[in-house]
């Protein structure tokens, strides 16, 4: 019973905490999959400061253009840039149809994006503006609407438009959102005609290092400044800030699920205090024993008090068995998902599990140590 | 060796006070054997709890080798008991969880004795109470008299100067009774202080001084 209560309390630590490292982790990860030392680029003005990238697509004052990605090409310190328009469209290729997310972007996407080739050739580079009708698309399109046969210099029709398919994605997971398995990328100015717009999505901004990511963050936003007549209407986001705020609220998060854990050790602590009052009332006659051959309260105490440790111990051993266990199972049935209990947590819970066992082992171990010996050998309190 | 004068033992029962032992004066030089008889009531086993250090006098004095033990603290009285004062009970009091080994082994590991000295220690003592063969076993696995004898060897591992028997045949037949007896009165021989409480005659008889209380007062104290 008690040892039961201890394992759940610790067991529910180790979980949680797992799952919130876990999912903090996945996140970071995914992050890390968007490419290093990139810059975002979001029309609009966040003034919340907020991060998420549905909240600020909402309204735009002036748009982002190709114009405004050719400027940023040019700053110091930008390596690469890649705008972006995203959409979705019909694609066919003779009978066969179905509806597909279409990225229009450049060649730079691939480096800037970490997109990798299963065959053929990414778009080819040269101006932005030139509207030349190749695409570049994922593994599962190429298997639905070319099947049994190789896709790579096949026509496809998107929209209104025919494109020749010139390289194959390789398969990688989901990368935020996108699954590069379904996705049909084409030149931005094709996708700018298909959807009939001028705007961009997106301007994806790599910087030369690391120590480059501020200063091309603040030329960017005076660039585009410059150029949306003095308005800053663009909101610049860079990985390292996206990153360290979805840490804040996974740590958070883990901090939270781990105190809810804590109070079920504590339940687990007044469960221990209980088992030990009857375990001394039970064995009074022993204590007064124990008293009659010279034993002091000090040793009694101890005794007692050591007990309690011992069985939290325990139980913090059989929690802790349980709780790796739940991660095990949860991470076979979410193998994406990496699930690994910080150390902090596994500490803390061991020491909360011992703790508990001295903090409520001692008034037990005290009330039998002060056991009157007389009536304790009669079996009375 | 032990020395009562003028000891009181005074219980409240809700407005009555019971006067469980009455101005008591009891000398017993060392190496003596005194059985304490007595009805039920009568205060022999508050006298054998104020013997072991076990209970307080509410006044007296009580002198155990020259030293004045009621202004002694618990810490006192405990080391004072562990050292000097062995104890037997009618009930054997031995706990269950342990061998016969570890039973009588207890007073050495609560008095910090190193785990080489206790071993042969309690080996021999075993031997001499023929329970060799039972050092393994749990006091369930026991008879009764080895119960006992289990008891009595805890009580002189320490090798006391006192022993204080509470009604040590009490729950044994009479075979077994007698090899207990046996076993105590030989330890007597060799010179330990034997104190038995009992209500059986035949047992008080083979003692060399005969106590009778009544009502808390000693009434015959006859050798």
């Amino acid at each position: 019973m008690l040892l039961l209560a201890m394992s759940i309390g610790v067991a529910a630590v180790i979980a949680l905490t797992s799952l919130g490292e876990g999912a903090r982790r996945y996140v970071a990860d995914e992050f890390q999959a968007l490419g290093t030392r990139m810059i975002i680029v979001i029309p609009g003005r966040s003034e919340t400061g907020g991060v998420s990238p549905g909240m600020l697509s909402g309204e735009t004052p002036r748009d982002l253009t190709l114009s405004d990605a050719l400027a940023v090409q040019r700053l110091p310190g930008v390596a690469r840039v890649a705008p972006l328009v995203v959409g979705s469209a019909p694609a066919s290729v003779g009978a066969l149809e179905r509806e597909a997310p279409v990225m229009g972007s450049s060649s730079e996407l691939m480096p800037v994006h970490g997109f990798v080739l299963a065959r053929g050739d990414f778009l080819p580079p040269g101006d932005l503006s030139r509207d030349t009708a190749v695409a570049v698309i994922g593994n599962n399109i190429a298997r639905e609407l070319f099947p049994g046969r190789e896709a790579i210099g096949g026509n496809l029709r998107i929209g209104d438009r025919r494109f020749r398919v010139v390289g194959v994605l390789a398969d990688q997971g989901r990368m935020i959102g996108m699954d590069s398995q379904e996705l049909i990328i084409v030149p931005v100015s094709a996708a700018q005609a298909l959807f009939n717009t001028e705007s961009l999505f997106r301007l994806l901004i790599q910087a030369h290092t690391r120590d480059d990511m501020t200063r091309v963050r603040d030329a960017t936003i005076e660039a585009i400044k410059l150029r949306h007549q003095g308005e800053e209407d663009v909101t610049v986001i860079t990985q390292d800030a996206l990153l360290s705020t979805f840490d804040r609220i996974f740590t958070a998060l883990t901090l939270t699920l781990a105190g809810i854990a804590s109070i079920s050790l504590a339940v687990a602590g007044v469960l221990i205090m209980n088992v030990m009052l009857v375990s001394v009332s039970q064995r009074t006659s022993e204590v007064g024993l124990l008293k009659a051959i010279g034993a002091t309260r000090g040793q009694i105490t101890a005794l007692f008090l050591t007990e309690a440790i011992l069985l939290s111990v325990a139980g913090a051993i059989a929690g802790m068995a349980v709780g790796f266990g739940v991660d095990w199972v949860v991470g076979n049935i979410y193998p994406s998902l990496p699930l690994n209990p910080p150390v902090w947590a596994i500490v803390m819970a061991l020491v909360v599990a011992i703790l508990s066992g001295v903090v409520f082992g001692l008034m037990p171990a005290r009330r039998a140590s002060r056991l009157d010996p007389v009536a304790a050998l009669a079996g009375r309190r | 060796m032990i020395d009562l004068q003028n000891i009181c033992r005074h219980f409240q029962m809700g407005d009555q006070e019971v006067r469980a032992l009455d101005q008591i004066d009891v000398h017993i030089e060392s190496g003596e054997y005194v059985s304490i008889m007595g009805p039920s009531g009568s205060g022999k086993s508050t006298l054998l709890n104020v013997l072991g250090l076990l209970d307080r006098p509410t006044a007296g004095t009580y002198l155990l080798d020259g030293r004045e033990t009621t202004s002694l603290d618990d810490e006192e009285l405990a080391h004072t008991r562990a050292r000097k004062i062995g104890f037997i009970f009618q009930s054997f009091h031995l706990i269950p969880r342990l061998t016969a080994f570890e039973n009588v082994e207890l007073p050495l590991v609560l008095a910090g004795v190193a785990p080489e000295v206790r071993r042969p220690r309690v080996q021999e003592l075993l031997a001499s109470l023929s329970l060799e063969s039972r050092a393994k076993h749990r006091p369930n696995e026991l008879s009764g008299g080895q119960r006992q004898r289990v008891a009595i060897a805890r009580a002189m591992v320490m090798q006391p100067a006192v022993l204080l028997a509470d009604e040590p045949t009490g729950n044994l037949d009479h075979i077994s009774g007698a090899e207990v007896l046996a076993a105590i009165e030989g330890l007597n021989a060799r010179g330990i202080t034997l104190l038995v409480v009992t209500h059986d005659a035949e047992v008080a008889q083979r003692a060399r001084r005969h106590i009778r209380m009544r009502d808390g007062k000693v009434v015959e104290d006859a050798t």
